[in-house]
């Protein structure tokens, strides 16, 4: 069987997963539809934030920028998971203890004020909305990858499976599928990494074979590393390049940032009782904490695993040679990537090998070998993605592998999308409609307001997807920004200050808006 | 709640558990990951220092053992308080 009838069979196969349980999970009532009945087990709930938090990026890219930047990014993983200690003791158990479904209405009610709360309104929209452009660009790219077809295409593919699941089961549907979807991305992004572990280090858990030695040089791996990467000219992996204020504020506006994504906080809104709250964040954090503590292993040893394979006689002997690359079975892998553009050589010098160093040097003694060695520039571009994608085929690993890549990628994808136009669709429904315009709607009618709301949302959303507006590429970073200072601050103020008064906060939040 | 004094009681305890909680991840963090590692330089782990362990690694294992503890003092606390469920 090739590799992509392959990929189509496992793709199949989870998304008939999440139908099945998008059947099994239809929400009953508002309450259901919003918070699925404040009835989800805390662990279920922090596997579901896990799915929820986990984007597309973060399965995908997050390993090769370590990868590429070594200990200076180590600002993504202190920072995409210390947000969850505050969430944990300064928002989440508040908010379920005050019982209601969404972040405005809590803002609206802690401040006696309905322009507040449309306020409130209006920043997670802006929030939500520029965070799932990116999502949805990420859904389309992963189906244009895994099975190939036209990223439009995809995007639309991905687009029917949410509304299918989230249509009919808003938050409830949303929560067991993100369970699934979980189980999914976890299981396809630790397997190769286990591999890869016992291939370099002999350990079985990638995070400790990231502190252990280099099975083939006897060394540390990351000393290893170092060493190597240093006679290509490159910065030492585990050195500090960045400045130290930078790393720091980076770190910080990242742990509130995330602190303050309202599709992550109403989570919490679904566990039963307040004390679940708490412990349901850990629990979320033990889920995210697999995957973050890996991709650093992740990082290093496909760092490695990729500088070894271009210099196969060490770093002071030959490059790999086109014709190499060209007819070994081992390195079919490279020729398949460069079709994706994802990879790219080119034998600039005309020696028939490939020289993979840095070329913007700024050590002398360095460019004086490269001048002398008559290498005419760097001739391998390797994108960030390929760390995780090509993973199983530079570890040779069996196809299977490849194909539980691409379940992964899309479930990682998807989860966070549905997550977040859930939070955009209950605004609109429960603040918006019942909270402003029709204040005497029926239980009825607002379930089939939300649902109508969901699928204008999912529709927006989808073209936004495919016509990206001009700031797409930044659109993650802005809605944390945005999220870290309007959302987080009106919150957190809300429950710990008994000062702060509805102007105040009204002022904060539009002050970032605007 | 009880009373008043009881429920303020409650509120400082849950702040000064909160207040413990951030100090240790603070430090453990920013601290020993970013700021305070050139200071940890000398103690080396697996081809290099601690800091770089705390900033990829140790960093996240103390966040989750900070939501435990503060999950399960928490509970302790409501139940000495009448507040649990």
């Amino acid at each position: 069987m090739d590799q992509f009838t392959l990929n189509i069979i496992v793709v199949g196969a989870t998304f008939a997963l999440y139908f099945g349980i998008a059947i099994w999970a239809r929400a009953g009532s508002t309450a259901e539809f919003y918070a699925a009945g404040q009835g989800v087990h805390p662990v279920l709930n922090g596997m579901a934030t896990g799915a929820d938090w986990m984007s597309a990026a973060s399965f995908i890219s997050m390993a090769g920028i370590i990868s590429f930047g070594g200990y200076d990014t180590s600002a993504y993983l202190m920072g995409w998971t210390g947000g969850y200690v505050l969430l944990a003791m300064l928002l989440a158990p508040y908010l379920r203890k005050f019982g209601k479904f969404t972040v405005p209405e809590f803002i609206g009610d802690r401040f006696y004020s309905p322009t507040a709360r449309l306020v409130a309104v209006v920043c997670l929209i802006v929030a939500s909305v520029t965070y799932v452009i990116g999502q949805m660009t990420g859904v389309g790219v992963a189906f244009s990858r895994f099975l190939e077809v036209e990223v439009s295409t995809g995007l639309f593919i991905g687009a029917a499976v949410v509304f299918f699941y989230a249509v009919l089961g808003g938050m409830k549907g949303i929560t067991y599928t993100q369970v699934a979807q979980y189980v999914v991305l976890i299981t396809a992004y630790t397997i190769p990494a286990v591999f890869i572990s016992l291939q370099l280090t002999g350990q079985f858990l990638p995070p400790i074979g990231l502190f252990s030695e280099h099975t083939a040089s006897g060394m540390p791996l990351l000393a290893k590393l170092d060493q190597i990467v240093q006679e290509l000219g490159f910065n030492a992996y585990t050195g500090h390049t960045d400045t130290t204020l930078n790393m720091f504020l980076f770190t910080m506006s990242l742990m509130i940032g995330t602190a303050g994504l309202p599709h992550v906080i109403v989570r919490f809104f679904t566990v039963p009782k307040v004390s679940d709250a708490r412990s349901s964040a850990g629990w979320a954090l033990v889920f995210i904490a697999l995957l973050y503590t890996v991709a650093p292993a992740l990082g290093a040893m496909g760092r490695l695993n990729i500088t070894d394979t271009m210099w196969p006689e060490g770093t002071a002997g030959e490059a790999l040679s086109l014709e190499a690359i060209q007819t070994e079975p081992d390195l079919a892998w490279m020729k398949n990537w460069e079709l994706t553009g994802l990879l790219a050589f080119e034998d600039k010098n005309g020696d028939g090998k490939i020289q993979y160093y840095n070329d913007k040097s700024t050590n002398e003694a360095f460019n004086a070998t490269v001048a002398e060695k008559g290498w005419a520039g760097n001739e391998l571009t390797v994108n960030n993605d390929i760390m995780v994608l090509a993973n199983p085929e530079i570890a040779n690993l069996p196809s299977w592998v490849i194909a539980l890549i691409a379940a992964g990628g899309l479930a990682a994808a998807l989860s966070t999308a549905a997550g977040l136009l859930l939070a955009i669709s209950s605004a609109i429904s429960h603040d918006l409609i019942k909270g402003q315009l029709n204040p005497n709607i029926s239980e009825k009618g607002e379930l089939l307001a939300a649902r109508i709301s969901m699928s204008v949302a999912i529709v927006v959303a989808t073209y936004l997807g495919l016509n990206p507006p001009g700031f797409a590429a930044q659109t993650v970073a802005l809605a944390f920004g945005l999220a870290a200072s309007s959302i987080f601050p009106a919150l957190m103020m809300g429950i710990f200050s008994k000062r702060i008064n509805n102007s105040g906060a009204v002022a904060g939040m539009l002050a970032v808006c605007w | 709640m009880a009373d008043k004094s009881s429920s303020n009681a409650y509120w400082a305890a849950n702040v000064r558990i909160i207040l413990i909680s951030l100090v240790i991840w603070f430090t453990c963090s920013f601290g020993f990951g970013i700021l305070l590692r050139p200071m940890l330089s000398g103690i080396s782990v697996g081809g290099t220092d601690l800091g770089f362990w705390f900033a990829q690694q140790g960093s996240i294992l103390v966040f989750l053992v900070l939501i435990f503890f503060y999950a399960w003092k928490m509970g302790k606390i409501d139940a000495e308080h009448g507040v649990d469920e």
